[in-house]
């Protein structure tokens, strides 16, 4: 865009301290994102000078979609209402389930609990208090079964939140869909399935790095065959953002950990606009707005332009990000809870403006616990409100052009790409994260912020600021050890009912193909179907690769 | 005055180490030792760990819900080990109906979401240093 002519430039107008109707001590003395970047007062057309409108931004569904994937916008359709939910036992989540899709929801979103993530039957030692605690708990085909009993899986999608033992679980959805007569060329969803977030951020890993890579690639070449629409891997930004990074370092570890499963992919002979349509992403939507907003537009231009040139991809289909995002968890307050409604709000107009494809909401009482149904309903309602009452989906992009916002977008996409440019200096963000080095960012910005709250430079309402004399009380969920029980009886009974010998030739079949070569979903089906558990799948694998262990960083 | 020994330990399944890391650097900033466990730690570790590095405190960092059975543990094995003037906090996700409990056995400082680095110094270095002048 070229600057207008006959405006004053920045030089001529007012200065802030010309401008400033309030004390200087009421307001900070620099302005800044959440991330710690600093903001302009004013944005002019000098910001945007030398943004080409057709190469850098170009209508909606044109290369290099920074407005947008599809033409249409939101006109077309809307972005699914997708709530992450699971707690207890299967039977306790699939009544949730039956509950947000009588309630309008479009989608289900399963969230498992840690020994599940962990690839731990619930009888293991290491799952002391955990099970069904943190969502619900799937040890074998059993359990899957019950979870989506009377949803139909040709009618809805599912995303599932499982990385380390993705495979195991998916093996699992794909058997309950067969049974239930779903032809797995039309069903769809997702499984998270991004191993490298968890060496950055959430740390839910159980082999190391490279073992995991090829259990993804697996995962991508079986789902080119069989079933093509399912979204095979959900490259997370989120839980890096969550961990403490910025939303600078979320945008570029995220997108560089893409590029390492499409390098990889390639690696293990894919062809590049085979696999790469099937590639999604999850990004955050945090509290500070525009940043938001341009992250996501930055994004999309990134991944276009890198497929494009780095990989020579064709299809437009590869070139196009397509992304979920949720609500930032951590920007939650157990202060005053009823705030996060307007926080969650807020964080998901930016995900709105930004294009998302399917939102999360959280729910304000999640830094307590578990949400209650109540509030779960609140944070779908809000979607809705966007969604119909603001009419803000009847736009595409409207920020598109926004000096502020595409100076941003534009400042975030150069800084991304010279992050790019560090990780691939170390060998690319495996060998990155072998040395520990997306960890370190993370934690340095973790404590950075933490230690600007403190000093009340960044105010936090209810918390640092505006505190209350008395705290509001909200109802909490409260989950106890009844459903940890229910899962050891019903697992007990589904060792005793299965043909062992039919379990363990299948667990001996995985350990040759992961020792050796072969695509491990085809024994993981084989040993799902024998109601082999998750833990004696991931212990199978654990016996030829071992487990990864961090060195920890402070 | 010693210096104030912290083992901040990350016990049971879940690796959300966020809020574990930053306190770990408070503490460090704040003059004191700390030794990070690292994750996924069992309560035997943890007081292992308690027991070799000649602990004035372990902090305990569970936000999972499962902290109902690790916290009872770990007291368990203070006690089995003599470590009864050891200062055991813990911070995380802590339900209302769960602080007497925590408290009737012994884990002086509960730290739930929000709560302030300095706080935490202030409570800890009290603690141990009106200990010390028993």
């Amino acid at each position: 865009m070229q600057p207008t002519r006959g405006l004053p430039s920045a030089a001529e107008r007012p200065s802030e301290q010309e401008n400033r109707a309030r004390p200087a001590a009421a307001r900070p003395s620099q302005f800044t994102t959440i991330s710690g970047r600093p903001i302009g007062r004013l944005y002019t057309p000098e910001d945007t000078t030398g943004l080409d409108y057709v190469r850098d931004l170009n209508d909606p569904g044109g290369f290099p979609y920074t407005r947008g994937i599809h033409p249409t916008g939101y006109r077309g359709r809307l972005w699914t209402m997708r709530q992450f939910a699971g707690f207890g036992t299967p039977e306790d989540t699939n009544a949730r389930y039956k509950e947000l899709l009588g309630n309008g929801g479009t989608g289900l979103s399963v969230a498992f609990d840690l020994p599940t993530l962990m690839g731990r039957d619930p009888d293991h030692p290491l799952c002391l208090g955990e099970v069904g605690k943190c969502g619900v708990s799937i040890a074998s085909l059993a359990d899957m079964e019950t979870l989506f009993e009377g949803i139909s899986l040709s009618d809805i999608t599912t995303s599932m939140t499982i990385n380390s033992p993705a495979s195991m679980i998916f093996a699992m959805y794909l058997v309950v869909a067969e049974r239930q007569g779903a032809d797995w060329r039309k069903i769809s969803g997702t499984i998270q399935n991004d191993i490298l977030k968890e060496f950055i951020a959430q740390k839910e890993y159980i082999y190391p790095p490279r073992p995991s890579m090829r259990l993804i690639t697996d995962v991508f070449s079986y789902c080119a065959r069989e079933v093509p629409r399912w979204n095979t891997i959900s490259v997370s930004g989120y839980h890096i953002r969550e961990a403490g990074a910025t939303a600078l370092q979320e945008l570029a570890f995220t997108l560089r950990d893409g590029i390492e499963y499409v390098q990889y992919g390639l690696d293990a002979g894919l062809d590049v606009d085979e696999f790469v349509p099937r590639i999604s992403f999850f990004f955050n939507a945090h509290s500070d707005f525009f940043e938001e907003i341009a992250k996501y537009r930055a994004a999309r231009r990134i991944w276009a332009r890198v497929m494009r040139e780095r990989f020579h991809a064709k299809d437009e289909r590869t070139l196009k990000l397509r992304f979920h995002s949720q609500t930032a968890g951590v920007s939650l307050t157990a202060q005053q809870p009823y705030n996060n409604v307007v926080r969650t709000a807020l964080q998901a107009l930016s995900a709105v403006l930004g294009g998302t494809q399917s939102l999360h909401t959280n729910s304000l009482d999640e830094a307590l616990a578990l949400p209650t149904s109540e509030a779960v309903t609140i944070a779908l309602r809000t979607q809705q409100v966007i969604a119909h009452e603001s009419g803000v989906a009847n736009v595409v992009d409207p920020l598109g052009g926004s000096y502020f916002v595409e100076a941003l977008t534009s400042d975030m996409e150069r800084e991304a790409l010279d992050i790019f440019r560090t990780i691939d200096g170390m060998g690319g963000m495996v060998a990155a994260i072998e040395q520990g080095y997306p960890q370190k960012e993370v934690a340095e910005s973790a404590y950075l912020l933490q230690q600007a709250i403190e000093r009340r430079e960044k105010v936090i309402v209810g918390v640092n600021d505006f505190v209350a004399e008395a705290e509001e009380r909200v109802p909490t969920l409260y989950i106890d050890e009844a459903a940890a029980d229910r899962q050891l009886t019903k697992l007990e009974k589904v060792r005793r009912e299965r043909d062992d010998d039919r379990v363990q030739r299948a667990l001996d079949d995985l350990r040759a193909v992961g020792a050796g070569v072969g695509n491990t979903m085809e024994p993981i089906l084989a040993a799902v179907r024998a109601y082999a558990t998750v833990g004696e799948m991931c212990d199978a694998l654990r016996d030829v690769w071992g487990e990864y262990e961090e060195v920890p960083v402070v | 005055m010693h210096k104030i020994r912290v083992v901040i330990a990350k016990p049971g399944l879940d690796g959300h180490d966020r809020g574990a890391k930053v306190i770990a650097r408070a503490l460090r900033d704040a003059g004191m030792e700390v030794i990070y466990t690292g994750l996924r730690q069992t309560p035997e570790q943890v007081v292992a760990a308690a027991l070799q590095e000649d602990a004035d405190v372990i902090g305990l960092s569970i936000l999972s819900g499962a902290h109902t059975k690790i916290c009872p543990r770990v007291m368990e094995l203070v006690r089995q080990h003599g470590l009864d003037d050891v200062l055991v906090v813990v911070g995380g996700i802590i339900p209302d109906v769960d602080v007497p409990g925590l408290e009737a056995i012994g884990i002086k400082g509960i730290f739930r979401p929000g709560s302030a680095m300095k706080d935490i110094v202030d409570f800890i270095e009290r603690n141990v240093r009106a200990r010390d002048a028993v």
